[in-house]
């Protein structure tokens, strides 16, 4: 063969390419399925919202409630608290987060009681910042829930929560 | 290999040898030549092959009486130690079953560091014989969290929470991993099956594994290139057969002191506490085989690159056969080798250690320490050493140091080629 009858395609390259083409889309079609079956399915995600009562919780006490498989710390902080959360200079923060903009309502302070490096449960009133310790791999966190020193790369996160009226929160 | 061509004796055996050389496939394993030098370190081959069989039988035998859901798998496994008739021995079996695996697993593969047993033309082997040790951790992993303790929980959201570190599509692969926002039911379910699977995975590698052995041959404690079937070889059966059985009664006598005196040392109590999502015990430790990696992860102070960093503590092993540039496999003619080889194993020793404890003040420090020199040895010490390393000469057959008149290996050397590099 010479080299311009080589780069004109034929009736057999278009079968070959067509083939291909559809064979791909067809795995990919058979694929899919036996992938996505393992993602959250819908009772999972039917679970997404959680009404919490907080008319008992006490100034400088915190309660944990479990949302979508989580804990959620709900803390109601004293004015000490909130007064050291605010005055943290922004530049000192491995993840600079206002604490105005993590507890709307500054009293109350809702987040995932998550440990962002490897997903412990930290414990609560613990560590260098008397709020908040994770024991697995010694992260601690300030009364802000912002990861001030340890390995998390994050500060705890802050879910979708809104006060239903001033005795009940909504998380999700 | 056996070079001869084999024909069964019996007329029915011919017909089926014929159809499906089963027969033949026998023979070569029976009269597969082996060097008649190998050590007791060699034994770990046949221990390990026992090991899997061991935990595929007792794991079938469990997931009769096993329930894979998240309300009934801890009093499944209760009822399992109390009710089902031998259901204690048949669990503490399997569950010290696997750490007796892991320490097979890991004579044998420093055995295959000592006498170089990765090197050229045994590459693959060594590469499969990773594949296994990887799935093997992986499989162990995830058995630990069937039980559906506190560790179980904990330790399945820590090394989940692993692939978190990803950027942009970490959280997806976590929710997609867990099937949910947590450790959970349908989490639980997924090991299972899993669980089940791969060591099924495991028993194909270990085929590949032998098979890739049987090409070249085995490897030896003086690590030169042998005749086969030479005077340098025995047949497989019996010597190496009896050898290995003897090896393996020895080994079982230390996994049923395990089974019947000690069968929950190696575990944690807090496993015997039910899953519990809002509480982490205090102090979180995986089984002791993954320690050493456990410790590098919590070394790196960074998120992404601690489990970087773990990652490639195992990769670096699956590309040693290209780090290591000395040609000479034995460690017996490689002084300097010898010594860094005894610092790598106190190194993974230490890293064992400190990956227990908490990861702060000293440990951390030893534990920064020792991952660096972990990867320096195979990333900085290895290469140059192969290029500088001076080797003391080789015998040239496993025979010659007795043929050659003595049992002094450095007068039989006297009458080999190789007198002036001494």
């Amino acid at each position: 063969m010479s080299d311009s009858e080589k780069k004109k395609p034929n009736r057999r390259d278009f079968i070959v390419t067509a083939t291909t083409a559809a064979g791909a889309v067809g795995v990919g079609a058979v694929v899919w399925p036996l992938v996505d079956q393992m993602n959250p399915d819908a009772s999972v995600k039917a679970l997404a919202s959680t009404e919490v009562d907080i008319s008992a919780v006490e100034p400088g006490q915190s309660i944990t409630v479990l949302w979508r498989g989580k804990p959620v710390f709900i803390k109601r902080r004293t004015q000490d608290e909130i007064d050291s959360a605010r005055a943290v200079d922004l530049s000192e923060l491995k993840h600079p987060e206002k604490d105005e903009d993590r507890a709307k309502n500054p009293e109350w302070l809702v987040m995932l009681g998550v440990c962002t490096h490897l997903g412990c449960v930290p414990l609560t009133d613990k560590g260098d910042y008397g709020a908040w310790f994770c024991p697995c791999h010694g992260s601690h966190y300030d009364t802000s829930g912002r990861i001030r020193k340890g390995p998390a790369p994050t500060n705890m996160e802050v879910p979708k929560y809104e006060f239903v009226n001033s005795n009940t929160i909504k998380i999700g | 290999m056996s070079d001869h061509e084999y024909t069964p004796k019996s007329k029915v055996g011919k017909w089926f040898n014929d159809r499906l050389p089963l027969l033949t496939l026998a023979n070569h394993l029976t009269d597969y030549p082996t060097p008649k030098n190998l050590n007791y370190w060699w034994t770990f081959g046949g221990i390990l092959t026992f090991c899997l069989i061991t935990q595929i039988i007792t794991g079938i035998v469990l997931g009769m009486h096993y329930v894979a859901h998240a309300d009934l798998a801890f009093q499944s496994v209760e009822h399992i130690m109390r009710d089902v008739n031998y259901g204690w021995l048949i669990r503490y079996v399997h569950a010290n079953g696997a750490s007796m695996f892991f320490l097979a697993v890991y004579i044998h593969i420093f055995r295959s560091l000592y006498y170089g047993s990765y090197k050229s033309p045994r590459e693959v082997i060594w590469i499969i014989g990773m594949l296994i040790y990887f799935l093997m951790m992986a499989t162990a992993f995830m058995g630990y969290v069937l039980p559906w303790g506190q560790m179980s929980f904990w330790g399945a959201t820590v090394i989940t929470n692993l692939f978190s570190a990803i950027p942009l599509v970490g959280e997806s692969i976590t929710n997609w991993l867990w099937g949910g926002y947590s450790v959970d039911n349908p989490t639980l379910t997924r090991f299972f099956s899993l669980h089940y699977l791969f060591p099924f995975l495991i028993l194909g590698l270990v085929v590949l594994h032998i098979w890739a052995l049987h090409v070249p041959g085995n490897n030896n404690p003086i690590g030169i290139d042998i005749k086969k079937p030479s005077k340098d070889t025995v047949p497989f059966h019996p010597y190496i057969v009896i050898k290995d059985a003897f090896a393996l009664l020895i080994f079982l006598l230390i996994f049923a002191f395990f089974v019947f005196f000690s069968p929950n040392i190696l575990g944690h109590a807090d496993n015997y506490i039910e899953a519990n999502p809002l509480v982490t015990p205090a102090h979180i430790v995986p089984e002791w085989y993954l320690l050493p990696f456990y410790a590098i992860l919590r070394s790196v102070p960074d998120k992404l690159l601690g489990v970087i960093a773990m990652f490639a503590a195992i990769f670096v092993l699956v590309i040693l056969p290209w780090l290591d540039t000395s040609k000479v496999r034995s460690t017996v003619f490689r002084p300097i080798y010898k010594q860094f080889y005894w610092f790598l194993v106190a190194d993974v020793l230490i890293l064992g250690y400190v990956g227990a404890m908490p990861a702060e003040g000293l440990y951390l420090l030893i534990a920064r320490v020792a991952t660096a020199y972990y990867f320096a040895h195979f990333l900085i010490i290895l290469p140059f050493l192969g290029l500088k390393e001076k080797t003391t000469p080789l015998p040239l057959s496993i025979t010659e140091p007795i043929l050659g008149g003595s049992a002094d290996m450095a007068m039989a050397r006297n009458n080999s080629d190789f007198k002036e590099k001494l």
